[in-house]
């Protein structure tokens, strides 16, 4: 499979469904209308393993409006709100 | 000459296996109750080490970095810093990694270095991690690390004999001069440098196949479904307290009887007079009346705990995000308030893991309307005897479905009183982000659910033993005293002061259908609701003589009408009877203002559901 390479477009994670598998490009905490601020919002993005080069794959979806989401990020899953995962831009 | 005690502290990401650790090291040793949900108490437990040192080790809660952005990561960043106020520094920080995720701990581990504090890394859950194929090359990564490095099996019998070891070993050569301490809070790009050189040291030392745990899949398929999750989440609350209110029958039975048998003995070698009915009907049957539901107790603890430990609480705090977040709630709230089942207290506790301080008071704010356990005595009385016990639809207990139906009442008033705060308290609400991590199902581990459940039979006996008992002495004291003139018909407890206090209250619960008994057993039931009970009991003791102490269900039927009942049961869902309760809210909030909220806004809910359940019963005819 050569499903990563960099032909494939840039989108938020935000936006992924469920299915979805790509690789985090970088993160952009600009207007993502979370309640935290852009550093903080980054800052435990990267605690929680969203960093550059990590393999993502949307798992599983809410059911009020497809929110939230729990992702695989390497070897741990993590649940998060589309709202924040709009900062994590996948390819 | 002996040596200093050694200070040890358990730190690590949340899940990694803190708690069973704590636990496999000092047993039954421990000096604070952990509570359901999170590690939110300081638990400092004590053990020796095979050489003979005596060790005290603190199990702090889960963190992802030393930032501290809820009240519970400041308690580990002070802890790990020394700047907790009148705690001593740790002499030795066990950086408690689960071996099959490493990639975190790693990270907070290379933070936790700048601290300077002597350090071990424990590769806890191996067991795991070498079923799933993964392998550590420990000694490289200690040497890469510059920290030693051991592995551990915390839930296995011997599993953590090696870090005994070595802690004896490290601790022969600590060096007593303080070490140079240059934390400070990490910037982001500090952030994902200190990220990669995890990576890149994961990268050398340990080789990961790709293979996660299918087990944990296929659960989650089903698990969080967006429909069949929901479906899976309401069966397993409803198991819950049918299991409560059917499975726990034939353990109460038999305790009543007990205490029955009891009275009854004291009956017999006591003469008649003040000794025999304090024994009887202010001790025996007042604190057995509450001890009789120990086994409920228990068995809701049981499900608390086997879901926690299995791993689904945070799957539920993912299915109720949204759903909970429609009422103002944050997601991380359902563990807290699903806690607060069991008892307020823990669950108000629990509302620490909630960062945001706004999500966090309201969730505070509602916990109590969630059904304690100390309202199942009450529920229980009432039901049993008002409700009948048939079956419904051939299989559902219709006992079980109005104490479901309790249930349910309390939850939706909670989510609605949420959604008013929201609007009308705390307008320039912005929704806090959910983050959580899903762990890993794992098979519930039957010594920690036994050390949880003995710790929380343990608090209710002793509260059963203190305020329930003092509070027992002091309403049989007021239903007995003044006694009748010599030669008076009438019951006794008509002259007592009991009597005097509950026809003053009369008027006032006259509306919402309660008579002046149970007047009188509001009163106590404010220190703690399971209370009321055993006053009822003891009131309607004094006043009818021995029979009515026996089967004080089967007097309340014939006293109150089924209006009373109901209300009763409306009353109970509100009320905002427990001291204890209130008294946390204050040192959680910090301020006796959101106390007197708390307990104003339950006051009226409870008044206007009484009144309202009651005159519709009436119209209704079961006046
Ligand atoms: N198989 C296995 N399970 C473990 C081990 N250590 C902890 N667990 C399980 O991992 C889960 C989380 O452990 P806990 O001690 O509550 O983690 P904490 O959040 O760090 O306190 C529980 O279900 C434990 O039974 C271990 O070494 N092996
Ligand atoms: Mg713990």
């Amino acid at each position: 499979m050569t499903d990563h390479d960099d032909t494939r477009p840039h989108m938020p994670l935000g936006l992924a469904l469920r299915g979805y598998t790509g690789v985090i490009q970088h993160l952009s905490t600009k207007d993502t209308g979370s309640a935290l601020s852009d550093i903080e919002l980054e800052s435990r993005l990267i605690e929680l393993g969203f960093v550059e080069g990590a393999r993502v794959e949307v798992l599983h979806e809410g059911l009020v409006g497809r929110d939230p989401i729990a992702v695989r990020v390497d070897s741990i899953t993590i649940a998060v709100r589309r709202r924040e995962a709009m900062a994590i831009i996948v390819a | 000459m002996e040596a200093p005690l050694l200070h040890l502290a358990l730190v690590g990401t949340p899940n990694s296996g803190k708690t069973s650790l704590f636990n496999a090291l000092t047993g039954s040793r421990q000096k604070v109750a952990n509570y359901p949900g999170v590690t939110v108490e300081r638990k400092e437990g004590f053990f020796v080490t095979p050489l003979g040192r005596q060790v005290s080790v603190v199990d702090l809660p889960g963190t992802y970095s030393l930032r501290g952005r809820s009240p519970d990561e400041e308690i580990t960043r002070d802890f790990v810093l020394g700047k907790a106020s009148g705690e001593i520094v740790p002499d030795l920080v066990l950086c408690v990694a689960d071996s099959t995720n490493l990639r975190l701990t790693i990270r907070l581990l290379l933070e936790l270095k700048r601290t300077g504090r002597p350090m071990i890394l424990v590769l806890n859950m191996f067991d795991i991690a070498s079923r799933r194929g993964i392998t550590v090359d420990v000694e490289r990564l200690a040497k890469e690390l510059g920290v030693p490095v051991v592995t551990s099996i915390a839930v296995r019998k011997g599993g953590t004999a090696d870090l005994l070891a070595l802690t004896d070993e490290i601790s022969a050569k600590l060096a007593s001069e303080p070490q140079e301490n240059s934390w400070r809070a990490l910037s982001v790009s500090e952030l994902r440098a200190t990220q990669r050189e995890a990576d890149r040291i994961i990268a050398d030392c340990v080789s990961l196949p790709a293979r996660p745990d299918t087990w944990t899949a296929r659960i989650d398929a089903v698990v969080l479904h967006p429909v069949g999750g929901l479906i899976v989440l309401a069966l397993i609350l409803f198991v819950m307290f049918q299991a409560v209110f059917a499975w726990a029958q034939p353990a109460m039975d038999l305790l009543k009887s007990g205490f029955d048998a009891l009275g009854e003995l004291v009956k017999a070698t006591l003469p008649d007079g003040l000794l025999q009915s304090f024994l009887q009907d202010g001790v025996i049957s007042g604190v057995g009346s509450v001890i009789v539901f120990l086994p409920q107790i228990i068995l809701i603890f049981l499900f608390i705990l086997l879901l926690e430990d299995f791993g689904y609480m945070a799957r539920a705090a993912f299915l109720m995000d949204r759903i909970m977040g429609g009422a103002g709630l944050h997601g991380r709230a359902f563990i807290p308030l699903l806690s607060s089942f069991a008892c307020a207290i823990p669950g108000i506790m629990a509302t620490r893991v909630i960062d945001n301080k706004r999500d966090r008071l309201t969730t505070i704010l509602i916990a109590p309307l969630m059904t304690c356990s100390a309202r199942i005595p009450v529920y229980t009385l009432i039901i049993s005897a008002f409700i009948p016990a048939k079956d419904v639809w051939g299989f559902i207990n219709l006992q079980g479905l109005v104490m479901f139906g309790l249930y349910t009442t309390g939850i939706v008033s909670a989510l609605a009183v949420s959604f008013v705060i929201k609007f009308f308290m705390i307008r320039d609400y912005a929704p806090a982000p959910f983050m959580l991590e899903l762990p890993d199902y794992k098979m519930p581990r039957l010594k920690s659910i036994a050390i949880g459940i003995y710790t929380r039979a343990k608090m209710f006996l002793q509260r059963a033993g203190t305020t329930i008992f003092s509070m027992m002495v002091l309403i049989w004291f007021l239903a007995s005293f003044p006694q009748p003139p010599a030669g008076s018909t009438e019951p006794a407890i008509d002259f007592s002061l009991a009597a005097m206090i509950g026809k003053a209250l009369e008027p006032l619960l006259a509306p919402v259908g309660f008579n002046w008994q149970i007047a009188v057993a509001l009163i106590p039931g404010m220190a703690a609701r399971e209370v009321a009970v055993a006053a009822l009991g003891t009131v309607y003791a004094i006043e009818g003589g021995k029979e009515a102490a026996e089967q004080i269900g089967q007097v309340l039927a014939t006293k109150w009408s089924l209006a009373t009942a109901l209300s009763m049961l409306a009353w109970y869902i509100f009320a905002p009877q427990c001291a204890s309760t209130l008294a946390v809210i204050r040192r959680e909030t910090g301020s006796w203002g959101w106390m007197a909220v708390t307990f104003t806004y339950m006051l009226v809910l409870a008044y206007a559901a009484s009144l309202v359940t009651y005159n519709v019963a009436v119209a209704l005819g079961a006046g």
